[in-house]
């Protein structure tokens, strides 16, 4: 996303200027997504560019409001209506470090697993503990996008374990080292896997 | 692992191995954790890696064969079977999967179950149970039998007779069990709530969002602790993202 259509969202609710737009944004993610004013009002002036807001008569607190045009909530609605595809987002980075760590020479790849999940599961603990902390009903937005990233925490740890069952089962027999610890160690349990 | 002193639970260098000679399996190879009041412990590892293991050694239901397990100070390797089996009925909590519930007794009957064992009265062991429904959300349904309680329903008297009267330390394996995910994260509320009033727990899961819930993260492989999540900073720190 697009914090184009978070504020076309948010001036669906009545116009609004960017200080409030940006305290508005917070809000309704949490804070989970901080948002500087200058993004605020570059994305402003490129909405407004593009005909999908329209700015206001100044304040006499010299704030400058905006409002969303006819333009905006057809963009706004079509946004609403159409599912993200997975392909627009961004690279997986953690992935292809795990891809790269199996096939460089020297890297301990369980090591690296294990360095990712106890970072995750922290990060975990984190979310569930702002979790825990709201419970009025107006907070379901928050939880809501909390428990998003609680799903997607999750999902990697589940990832990370089938790694490292992968990696205990099939552990590459290619580049490593003679005396490579991490090889000598992948065998070892690969062995008793095999026995229990 | 020095300062112990205020500890509910500690686990001094534990080993536990089955069997002995080739055919020895180690399940428990040098343990050390300490989990003080107010704080919450959740084991992670692989199958066989000796979550289980490490839960029936803290709780007293199984002995080490090296090292030595304390609760709120007292070595349980002194005690004797009497004195142990006291132990466990009056400070310690279990919450399993499996729920134990007897399905012959009603609800409050369950919970008050383990402090009449102890020598409570009657009145009062009742009474204590009831508070204890309470504190789980099931005030009303004292009077029903297990068969007459949904899944989730079960799974709160079960905590309950976990949490009756003066329990110091909560030991929960897998306590969500088949409960969706809702449910199951109203279990860990109500394990979380306690264990901030000043229990001690230790939390088995294989599910990383459980984990979430505790103070320190552990990880078991093959009987060892191989690493533990960094402490927490407090919530005005994450909600500032100064922690990060």
């Amino acid at each position: 996303m697009s914090i184009r259509h978070g504020l076309l969202a948010l001036l669906e609710r009545g116009q609004m200027y960017g200080y409030q737009l940006r305290a508005a944004f917070e809000e309704s993610t949490g804070s989970t997504w901080p948002l500087n004013i200058g993004q605020v009002y570059t994305t402003l002036s490129r909405l407004e560019r593009d005909g999908l807001v329209r700015p206001l008569p100044e304040s006499e607190a010299g704030q400058r409001p905006y409002e969303i045009t006819d333009a905006g909530r057809a963009d706004l609605a079509l946004w609403f209506a159409t599912p993200i595809s997975r392909t627009d987002r961004p690279r997986d980075e953690l992935a292809i470090k795990l891809a790269l760590a199996l096939t460089t020479p020297g890297v301990d790849v369980r090591s690296v697993v294990q360095a990712q999940r106890s970072a995750t599961i922290r990060a975990l603990q984190e979310l569930t503990r702002l979790k825990y902390g709201s419970n009025r009903p107006e907070d379901l937005p928050w939880r809501l996008v909390l428990d998003s990233m609680v799903f997607q925490a999750e999902a990697e740890v589940r990832w990370l374990d089938h790694c490292e069952t992968s990696l205990v089962r099939h552990r590459p027999s290619a580049p490593a080292p003679p005396g490579d610890a991490d090889a000598r160690d992948a065998a070892r349990w690969a062995g008793e896997e095999a026995r229990r | 692992m020095s300062g112990s002193d205020d500890a509910v639970l500690e686990l001094r260098a534990v080993h536990r191995t089955h069997g002995s000679g080739p055919a020895a399996v180690h399940a428990l190879r040098g343990v050390s954790l300490v989990v003080r009041p107010g704080e919450l412990v959740a084991v992670m590892g692989p199958s066989g890696s000796g979550k289980s293991t490490l839960l029936a050694l803290a709780g007293g239901l199984d002995r080490p064969t090296g090292g030595e397990v304390r609760v709120e100070g007292q070595p349980l390797g002194a005690l004797d079977r009497r004195g142990l089996a006291q132990l466990r009925r009056r400070r310690i909590g279990y919450i399993f999967q499996q729920l134990n519930l007897l399905g012959s007794l009603s609800a409050v009957e369950n919970v008050a179950l383990p402090l009449e064992l102890d020598g409570t009265s009657g009145r009062r062991a009742r009474a204590l149970a009831m508070a204890a429904l309470t504190e789980v959300g099931l005030p009303a349904l004292g009077d029903r039998f297990p068969d007459q309680l949904s899944g989730g329903q079960q799974q709160r008297v079960a905590i309950a007779r976990a949490l009756v009267g003066e329990r110091r330390l909560v030991l929960a394996d897998e306590p969500t069990g088949a409960l969706d995910s809702q449910t199951g994260e109203a279990v860990l509320h109500l394990l979380r709530r306690r264990i901030d009033a000043g229990a001690a727990g230790v939390l088995v899961t294989h599910e990383a969002r459980h984990a979430g819930w505790a103070d320190r993260v552990v990880f078991l492989r093959d009987g060892v602790l191989v690493d533990t999540t960094a402490p927490l900073g407090s919530v005005e720190q994450l909600l500032s993202g100064s922690d990060r």
